[in-house]
């Protein structure tokens, strides 16, 4: 592990140079002894792929008492890296009307429909950061024979659950917004919730299974298809 | 309770309290004033303590009326700032009764005004915050900024009325030099680089808001291809394809993936925040160890600069 400088108040971790599950496991890993360990000098900390960003009271330490104390508490912890995240299936109704880029990636990849949508639900995600915008959680990595560069030109919105891919990533937005990732499906579970008890159906370290749904069944689940977007679509 | 009433909220006023904190694990930005120092005044010369929620005007515009007796303050930009049509003084706190309208014009020099209420302003908080931040949808009223008919609670409590001595107020010059921490990737950029960027001079841009400011000047670039996404801290300086470096504010995303040559000192945030498209900016590196001597220093001269208050009336 390196530590660098990030800012008067932080300093940043680096714990590889790829992003891989091993990596991963040792930014959770990290980011849970620092947080208990250092409760009281700490201000917050952003876990991401092969990093984490930690943020300190700079009128309670120096970054040489800090570095010295991330050191001990990592080293403390070596037994508690085995904190496994959970793992959390998320229902996804694929299709080309809640997917429009399905057909994009099956022109690319020679894949057919269904095989894109198999292969997505073949591989358990980690959740390698939260980030971007409140409850947009990067999962990785899908399939190589599904990964697929950002659309050329990011759509104006995006509705709410809408599930994308980028690259070998793949995540949900959680509320409409402007994006480039290519679209195949929706989730009806909200990934962002700011009043009640639970914020988000994942945490950083946590698995992801993706299961395939019924219209119907999305529907009943909760979900929405956006006006908005459909015309948006029709209109594209 | 009684409320101060927006009759226009100007160009973009929010309200804001220190700013949210320990919610970057769900991707929550941390928000608060742009200009810290002109903020913990404000409340300051109210009798609040200096995190209470108060208002950001950027750029000016703002009307409010009082439905209350109570005591205003208004420091930050230099702005005309009247009372019932009569001019009033920025850096001290004013009685005002019920009826009364308090009204900023636009900014002659700075950007960033606060105006802070006796008891402070009375709104829940969203995740331990008041801080508005629109592009998230939380914290102020329902996550928006101030609209024409927003009732904002307060207290109707009285203070003394209090004056920053002028030797005391910050100035906002249209020249500045931040100091910078080199941090990040900076070892990717070149000493050839480091120089350009350290020894040239850059203009503010009019993309400047919450989230970043934009500077323009000679490019620079990084040695790096493809990098991961990573945490990004208050005053981090990104470089993006086109080499014009982006200085990251209160609003900032809490990760990103282009490349960053250091983080601006927080102190100097706060004059950039009061900064106009086509300011100039020049850089100059320091050390994280001069970084926090400058802190603590700032620490103490507010502190005792805090018992200069004058007292005008009781």
């Amino acid at each position: 592990m390196k530590i660098h400088v990030a800012g008067e108040n932080s300093l940043i971790l680096y714990f590889g140079e790829e992003a891989n599950a091993e990596v991963a496991a040792q930014v959770q890993a990290a980011n849970n002894a620092i947080r208990e360990q250092m409760a009281e000098l700490i201000i917050d900390t952003v876990p991401s792929y092969a990093s984490l960003l930690v943020i300190f009271d700079a009128y309670k330490c120096d970054h040489l008492q800090l570095r010295k104390g991330i050191r001990t508490a990592i080293e403390a912890n070596v037994s508690g890296a085995g904190q496994e995240g959970t793992v959390v299936t998320l229902p996804v109704y694929y299709s080309q009307e809640s997917g429009p880029d399905l057909s994009l990636i099956s022109e690319r990849s020679g894949l057919s429909v269904q095989e894109i949508i198999d292969l997505h639900q073949s591989e358990e995600y980690r959740v390698y950061a939260i980030g971007f915008a409140p409850g947009f959680a990067y999962l990785g990595q899908v399939d190589e024979r599904i990964a697929s560069p950002r659309i050329a030109t990011p759509r104006k919105y995006v509705p709410k659950g809408a599930v994308g891919i980028a690259d070998r990533q793949t995540a949900i937005y959680p509320a409409p917004s402007p994006g480039g990732w290519n679209l195949i499906g929706l989730c009806p579970i909200p990934m962002f919730t700011p009043e009640g008890d639970s914020l988000m159906p994942v945490a950083v370290g946590d698995r992801v299974k993706f299961k395939a749904i019924t219209k119907a069944e999305f529907l009943d689940m909760g979900g929405e298809l956006d006006e908005k977007f459909l015309q948006q679509e029709a209109s594209a | 309770m009684s409320c101060f009433k927006v009759v226009s909220p100007g160009f973009l006023s929010l309200l804001q309290d220190a700013g949210r904190y320990g919610y970057h694990g769900v991707g929550l930005t941390t928000s608060g004033p742009m200009d810290a120092l002109a903020f913990n005044w404000a409340n300051l010369l109210c009798g609040n303590p200096v995190d209470a929620v108060a208002i950001e005007a950027s750029v000016g515009g703002l009307t409010l009326e009082s439905q209350a007796d109570t005591v205003i303050a208004v420091t930050g930009a230099q702005v005309p700032f009247t009372i019932n049509g009569d001019e009033a003084q920025l850096w001290r706190s004013h009685k005002i009764k019920a009826g009364d309208t308090i009204a900023l014009s636009f900014a002659t020099n700075g950007c960033r005004s606060y105006i802070a209420v006796a008891g402070g302003f009375q709104v829940e908080q969203s995740f331990g915050s008041v801080a508005t931040v629109v592009r998230e949808g939380i914290g102020g009223l329902a996550g928006k900024a101030l609209q024409a008919g927003d009732q904002l609670p307060v207290k109707g409590i009285d203070a003394p009325c209090l004056e920053l001595p002028e030797q005391l107020r910050p100035h906002y010059s249209k020249e500045i030099t931040l100091r910078v921490i080199p941090s990040y990737q900076e070892q990717s950029f070149s000493r050839v680089q480091q120089r350009i960027f350290f020894g040239s001079e850059y203009t503010v841009s009019d993309r400047c808001d919450r989230m970043g400011y934009k500077v323009e000047g000679p490019a620079i670039a990084a040695d790096v291809s493809a990098m991961l996404s990573e945490g990004i801290c208050l005053g981090a300086i990104q470089v993006p394809p086109d080499g014009q470096p982006i200085v990251l504010m209160n609003d900032r995303q809490t990760i990103g993936g282009y490349p960053k040559i250091g983080a601006v000192l927080s102190l100097d945030l706060a004059k950039l925040a009061q900064q106009m498209p086509g300011a100039k900016v020049r850089f100059e590196p320091i050390t994280i160890d001069c970084a926090h001597n400058a802190l603590h220093l700032a620490k103490s001269q507010f502190e005792r600069a805090q018992s200069r208050l004058t007292v005008l009336e009781q």
